[in-house]
């Protein structure tokens, strides 16, 4: 049984039909064809699916798409604005940060969120932070370069 | 870092932005789940639920309407039913014998995915259980035969000298025995694929997957169609480190015989649990070493027996077995040594690459035995090390003169000195001893090949185009494939240096078999030396075939005016060029010895360690790999590379541990089988030796896989000089740990290190 479920996503409003307890992944991924958001264990544990809802980082393979009727979403397609790359993405680029790239839109919306949290993050606060967002490539140095360069500015 | 000094290349050797890098960061670019096809439906898989036996019935329960549904199974195959990789053995749906607990057994499709996981329980399958074989020790004792005649995958003896000479005129005898677990390789994005056929155009199979010509053939063999009616088409890859080297053939063969039957494109896209079950995993390893070294410490000979767990059927692992018995004998000079080595059969699913093959499993063997060795001699381990460094003229295991210009030696001060070896030795073993937290200096010393092991690039006989293009660009023509390390980037750079072009000005081609020459499959560190100096020879080529038009000293718009005014005189330009061996290089595969590699990486990588002895959790503190790989093409990736390689590393030696019950992978979940997260990594300090190789890429030799092979023994080692207890297998998780201290000292005997034989006493067993 499907229900109406509307939110703002990328600072568009969407409204999609679909039943309560899909995932909200498969509604962004399927429905809204926004497949920059990945699955890669779709238990909460790898952080692939990671997106913004109301200024929290969540696990959206784990959220009933009831729980975002209302919200407001931001996933990596609502990153760049007016086709330029978001710091973030820029500073991954040029450090190195994203090898295969499967896990890069949960971890630059996860680098969005630690520095939301910490404008100029210690390396603590850095791997802290981004402790729920797995890489298998990188061993995360590049990624700790990208962001430490995004907090100082640089 | 330190630079080769004196290079004149402006694009090699810099750290041009990744070229398919902006699509990743944007979340543009299509993964295989990404893309979705007109009337395309999705597949499943059944598998059986037991590890050996027979299949006695198949029953479809009656609540599905499976009238809605296409069902594959053995009785669909057109023609044989195997799995095409060295051998015929794999099945490709089981009909009747059962090998192992994740055996395909029915196919089914459907258009809405969301009904397939109720279709896939409902289908009852009833065995005949047959007892199972789960281990090395289980197979070798041959009850049952699973495999063959003598559950033996396949076997091979590496000789040199006569190493029962030497046992008269040892010192000591020091045996040892050494055993790594399975590890996945945990690509984050899952393997999948789309297949499509149809009866004009034959089947076109889109996957994730690093060699889109091993997957041609195993649809060529499976359906029995010409080269031209089978496309492989690679799509942008979320990871791989092996484990989407043989894989692709059997979900690719799958999806095409669904897509047969369907008569539209039907797309298999495992979810992680299954992706952790059924597929490729490390081959479990089993190493026993016995070696004779006099008074101070020189290594007489030795013998080790080197054993894989290779599952239920062979697949890759006669070469994975041949890369590790190679690796055996480490970066030291025996004067005499034997290594038997052998693959054997499991009712576990079959274990297939993952970066190092095979490799990481002896080496880890070797470097544990050596520092077991220096504490029977009475010298620290970098002693041991010193006195045994293989060096240039002198000959390897396989009777090989090493020709790089090594020095073990340089690299390994190197890295004491960037992790402050010496000094922190001495602190903890001062600070240790009030402290309930035991902090340890561990390192190993090893060597990697570059390219396919022995005959294997001669067979090869890779080939690379390069064409340029009516819109003003070269594009590169290869099968090799970008997972994520780089293989875009580094070729462009070396077709862009060579044709003294911008880096923008080169594309490459999307891997499609019906558009790109074979340069072979993308695994064994062999891209940038081998596929990037193919690369460069093609380069060569274009300039050649241009000739009249470009002078001496060209800029970059007279190249691009050329290739524009020799396309429209002749309609295209297009360049390819076929690998050659490098002179002097020659392996005999029936007496398995002579140049195992045209070239080796070599490395000593440093481990810091903090075991708490009340929560029996080990931590990595400080990392630091110093390597000589010869020419860095591109040093952020190169950094990328070994960072990566070692955070694996990590995990194959504290965190990462398969469950195996009965050949089922108990912990087939990220919750329970544990990667580092970016929380337990240390920082990887990584340095660079660079010697070019004369026929690699601009100097390149391999680096993918190398640095897979140090970190486990280097960990394990400074794990025992923090705490005084010997972990011999790999993982060591806090659960080992908890055992080992809390193991009253005096209820078992040192199991690794024999007593000291001293001279004259003989042969010790």
């Amino acid at each position: 049984m499907n229900k109406t479920i509307s939110f703002v996503v990328n600072g568009e409003k969407k409204s999609v039909d679909a039943p309560p307890m899909s995932r909200l992944l498969d509604v962004l991924r399927e429905h809204l064809h926004l497949t920059g958001t990945k699955e890669g264990c779709g238990e909460g544990e790898c952080g692939s699916c990671s997106v913004m809802m109301n200024g929290e980082l969540v696990n959206s393979c784990l959220v009933p798409v009831l729980q975002a009727d209302g919200a407001t979403l931001c996933t990596i397609e609502g990153m760049a604005q007016n086709g330029a790359m978001h710091p973030i993405q820029k500073k991954f680029l040029e450090c190195g940060a994203a090898q295969c790239g499967i896990c890069t839109p949960g971890m630059i919306l996860a680098t969005h969120h630690l520095l939301e949290k910490y404008p100029s993050p210690t390396m603590e606060q850095i791997r802290e932070g981004l402790a729920g967002n797995l890489c298998r490539c990188t061993g995360y140095q590049r990624i700790f370069d990208a962001v430490e360069k995004c907090g100082a500015g640089q | 870092m330190s630079m080769a000094s004196g290079n004149k290349e402006k694009i090699v050797g810099q750290s041009p932005q990744r070229k398919e890098g902006p699509d990743k960061v944007l979340g543009r670019a299509r993964y295989i789940d990404d893309i979705t096809m007109p009337g395309m439906w999705h597949g499943a898989t059944v598998r059986s639920t037991i590890a050996h036996g027979t299949i006695k019935s198949i029953t479809f329960a009656k609540h599905i309407p499976w009238d809605e549904f296409v069902i594959v199974t053995a009785a669909d195959i057109p023609f044989d039913n195997y799995i095409h990789h060295i051998l015929q053995d794999h099945v490709c749906l089981a009909d009747k014998d059962i090998k192992h607990p994740a055996e395909p057994i029915v196919l089914l499709a459907h258009p809405d995915k969301q009904r397939l996981h109720a279709a896939v329980d409902a289908v009852k399958i009833e065995y005949e259980k047959k007892p199972g074989v789960f281990t090395i020790e289980d197979s070798e004792k041959m009850d049952p035969v699973i495999w063959g005649e003598d559950n033996t995958f396949k076997s091979y003896l590496m000789e040199k000298g006569d190493v029962e000479s030497v046992w008269k005129d040892a010192a000591y005898i020091v045996e040892g025995e050494y055993r790594t677990g399975a590890q996945e390789q945990l690509y984050i994005e899952n393997n999948g694929v789309i297949a499509e056929y149809s009866e004009t155009d034959g089947v076109t199979v889109w996957a994730s997957m690093q060699c889109p010509f091993y997957l041609h053939k195993a649809l060529m063999e499976l359906f029995h169609l010409p080269e031209d009616k089978v496309r492989a088409i690679q799509v942008e890859t979320g990871g791989a480190f092996g484990g989407k080297e043989d894989y692709p053939s059997v979900i690719g063969s799958h999806a095409a015989l669904l897509a047969m039957k369907a008569k539209r494109p039907v797309k298999m896209m495992y979810d992680r649990m299954e992706d952790l079950a059924a597929t490729t995993k490390r081959h479990p390893s089993r190493t026993r070493h016995k070696t004779a070294v006099d008074k101070d410490g020189k290594l007489l000979g030795g013998v080790i027996d080197f054993a894989i767990d290779g599952g239920a059927y062979s697949t890759l692992s006669q070469v994975v077995l041949s890369r590790g018995t190679i690796h055996a004998a480490g970066p030291y000079f025996w004067p005499t040594i034997r290594v038997s080595a052998k693959a054997m059969a499991t009712n576990c699913p079959p274990h297939g690459a993952f970066r190092g093959f095979g490799a990481p499993q002896s080496i880890f063997a070797i470097e544990r035995h050596m520092d077991h060795i220096a504490q029977v001699v009475g010298i620290s381990p970098e002693e041991m090390r010193r006195r045994n460094f293989i060096k240039t003229g002198e000959t390897t295991a396989t009777g090989q003169i090493v020709r790089d210009n090594v020095d073990m030696q340089k690299i390994m001060d190197k890295a004491f000195a960037e992790s402050g070896y010496y000094a922190k030795r001495k602190e903890f073993a001062k600070t240790n001893k009030d402290s309930a937290v035991k902090r340890g200096m561990g390192f190993a010393c090893f060597f990697h090949g570059a390219g396919f092991t022995g005959s294997g690039e001669r067979y090869l006989a890779s080939i690379v185009g390069l064409e340029a293009t009516p819109e003003g660009k070269v594009r590169v023509l290869v099968s090799s494939t970008e997972f994520g390390q780089g293989t875009n980037t580094i070729l462009s750079q070396i077709a862009a240096e060579a044709l003294r072009i911008e880096y923008d000005d080169v594309i490459v081609q999307q891997p499609d078999t019906s558009k790109v020459p074979n340069s072979g499959p993308t695994v064994a560190s062999r891209t940038a030396m081998v596929v990037g100096k193919l690369v460069h020879s093609a380069a060569l080529g274009m300039i050649k075939t241009l000739g009249e038009p470009l002078r001496e000293g060209y800029t970059r718009e007279e190249f691009l005016a050329a290739c524009a005014s020799h396309i429209q005189k002749h309609g295209a330009l297009k360049v390819l060029s076929k690998y050659e061996a490098p002179p002097n290089i020659f392996w005999d595969d029936q007496l398995y010895r002579g140049d195992a590699y045209p070239a080796y990486a070599w490395a000593v990588y440093v481990a810091e360690v903090a075991v708490d002895t009340r929560t029996y959790f080990t931590e990595v503190k400080d990392f630091v790999a110093v390597q000589e790989v010869g020419r860095v093409l591109h040093p952020v990736l190169a950094k990328g590379q070994i960072e990566g390689g070692v955070a694996q590393g990590i995990g194959y030696a504290i965190y990462e541990k398969v469950i195996w019950k009965d050949g089922v992978m108990a912990n087939n979940q990220m919750t329970n089988y544990i990667m580092a997260t970016s929380a337990d990594v240390p920082p990887i300090r990584v340095f660079f030796e660079e010697v070019p190789f004369a026929h690699g890429a601009y100097g390149a030799k391999g680096i993918g896989e190398l640095p897979m092979d140090g970190p486990a023994p280097a960990i394990l080692n400074a794990m025992e000089e923090a705490t005084g207890l010997s972990f011999n297998e790999c993982p060591v998780m806090p659960e080992d740990v908890f055992e080992a201290m809390t193991r009253s000292p005096h209820s078992e005997e040192q199991p690794v290190i024999t007593e000291p034989a001293f001279t004259g006493v003989g042969q010790r067993s």
